[in-house]
């Protein structure tokens, strides 16, 4: 068994209008490998590691934080349409105003005392999950001048296996900065739109919360000439 | 005939959920403010109890909403420490990127097959330090088979990186080196950047450069 490599929609290390890319990308290409028990098992126990469930962030504080009140929900699952069940996504964003919580964020816009932006949560046995959190406003960067990133949310997924490794960013519809974003556009058209995800009005909760849908797809497992037979497990 | 209000629908758009765009979701940077939610305090840590791998000096305490240590009880094995730097093009150190880890326990078994260790997760997250390092504290891993050389399994993260890395990490004078179908696929004059190299009281050191002339060699999974 060994899992499929990444499919066309993948984007390259190297993506110069991306600046940092320039000096920290591998120049060059990833050597292709066997894979073996190392790369198709992978981590669980989420609670021994990064903590028990929070899909709430608007409740870690003692009040409400300012933005608008959004529902994440979808399904994590492998590019074969299996889901991936008991996987943790973790969350993290900026709040409602574009500002990270984090001291390295220079930008002036307003810390909002009642929002932190991280989260995690685990997907149930059909694969779903679903979180609570603000909109993420959009904010300023030293990329080139004038440069705005579109509203996201940071994604980070384990998945099943070491080589089901994900990290990606959700994107809003409608956003204009998504279309002249360096970071999104590393991603070639269509696939950026895998990326954008979709205001659903049956996940919209009446008098409470704007929500938007949002499946995650991981690789999938492939037999492959490269498999390998291990015999001593 | 027409559709009450109440359940009128915006038409749907060329987005996450049409399915003639299915396929995996492709990959984006951690960007450079992922502190405050990914590396917790013990995550470099697989042995202990210390708060190895986070960073929260960066951020206020009282947003500091990971988990608070790995507890794993002591795990079977030689306790060793992983260090090294992770440097740009120009060798210059990258203060924003972070380290993960698999690995097998000291008899070779993955966290979650059969007779695998309990006390130890084999996963870790280190979040580098301004001067570019990073450092685990873990077990000496075991061979996971026949002609397979002890190693472990890294991920590299950052502010730059579209794409996660891959590689693995090898151990100097380990008997295996040699036949395991790895390293033996990566080319003679590049082995070197996936072998740490000894400095006595189990600390190997091995130093990550993203680009230039020693570049680590990095796998298509
Ligand atoms: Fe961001």
């Amino acid at each position: 068994m060994s899992y499929a490599r990444e499919d066309a929609g993948a984007p390259p290390s190297l993506f110069p209008d991306y600046g940092s890319t320039r000096t920290r990308a591998p120049l060059q290409p990833p050597l292709r490998v066997p894979q073996t028990r190392t790369e198709t098992t992978g981590p669980a126990g989420w609670d021994r590691l990064m903590g028990p469930s929070l899909a709430d962030l608007t409740t870690q504080h003692g009040g409400v934080p300012q933005g608008q009140r959004i529902i994440v929900t979808g399904r994590v699952l492998d590019e074969d349409g299996r889901a991936v069940p008991d996987t943790v996504m973790e969350i993290w964003q900026a709040n409602a105003a574009g500002r990270y919580i984090h001291g390295k964020d220079q930008w002036d816009a307003p810390h909002d005392p009642n929002f932190t932006g991280a989260g995690r949560v685990v997907t149930d046995a059909e694969g779903r999950y679903r979180f609570v959190t603000v909109r993420p406003g959009a904010y300023p960067w030293g990329n080139h001048r004038n440069a705005w990133r579109p509203a996201h949310i940071h994604l980070s997924l384990l998945g099943p296996a070491f080589a089901t490794r994900l990290v990606t960013q959700l994107y809003f519809p409608d956003d204009p900065l998504i279309e002249i974003d360096p970071i999104a556009n590393a991603v070639p058209m269509p696939y950026r739109q895998r990326m954008v995800a979709r205001f659903d009005m049956d996940v919209t909760e009446p008098n409470w919360a704007l929500g938007y849908r949002f499946d995650v797809v991981l690789k999938g497992r492939e037999q492959t000439p490269f498999e390998e037979d291990d015999h001593d497990h | 005939m027409t559709i009450d209000v109440a359940d009128r629908r915006p038409e749907p758009r060329v987005d996450n959920q049409d399915p003639a765009l299915f396929g995996q979701t492709p990959s984006q940077t951690v960007g450079p403010f992922f502190h405050y939610g990914l590396p917790w305090k013990g995550g470099a840590d697989l042995v202990g109890q210390s708060d190895m791998g986070a960073r929260p000096e960066l951020f206020p305490e009282a947003h500091y909403v990971l988990n608070q240590s790995s507890p794993t009880g002591t795990p079977v094995g030689a306790v060793i420490e992983l260090t090294g730097r992770v440097l740009d093009g120009q060798g210059a150190p990258v203060p924003d990127a972070m380290i993960e880890i698999w690995q097998a326990d000291a008899a070779g078994r993955y966290a979650g097959e059969p007779g695998s260790d309990p006390h130890f997760v084999g996963f870790g997250r280190a979040a580098t330090a301004e001067d570019g390092s990073y450092r685990f504290r873990t077990i000496l891993p075991g061979a996971i088979g026949a002609g397979h050389a002890p190693h472990v399994a890294l991920s590299v993260f950052g502010r730059g990186l579209i794409k996660r890395l891959a590689t693995r990490l090898y151990f100097d004078g380990q008997a295996g080196n040699e036949a395991d179908p790895v390293l033996s696929a990566v080319p003679v004059e590049r082995r070197a950047t996936l072998i740490a190299t000894a400095s006595g009281d189990g600390v190997w050191t091995l130093d990550i450069a993203l680009q230039g002339e020693r570049e680590t060699v990095f796998f298509d999974l």
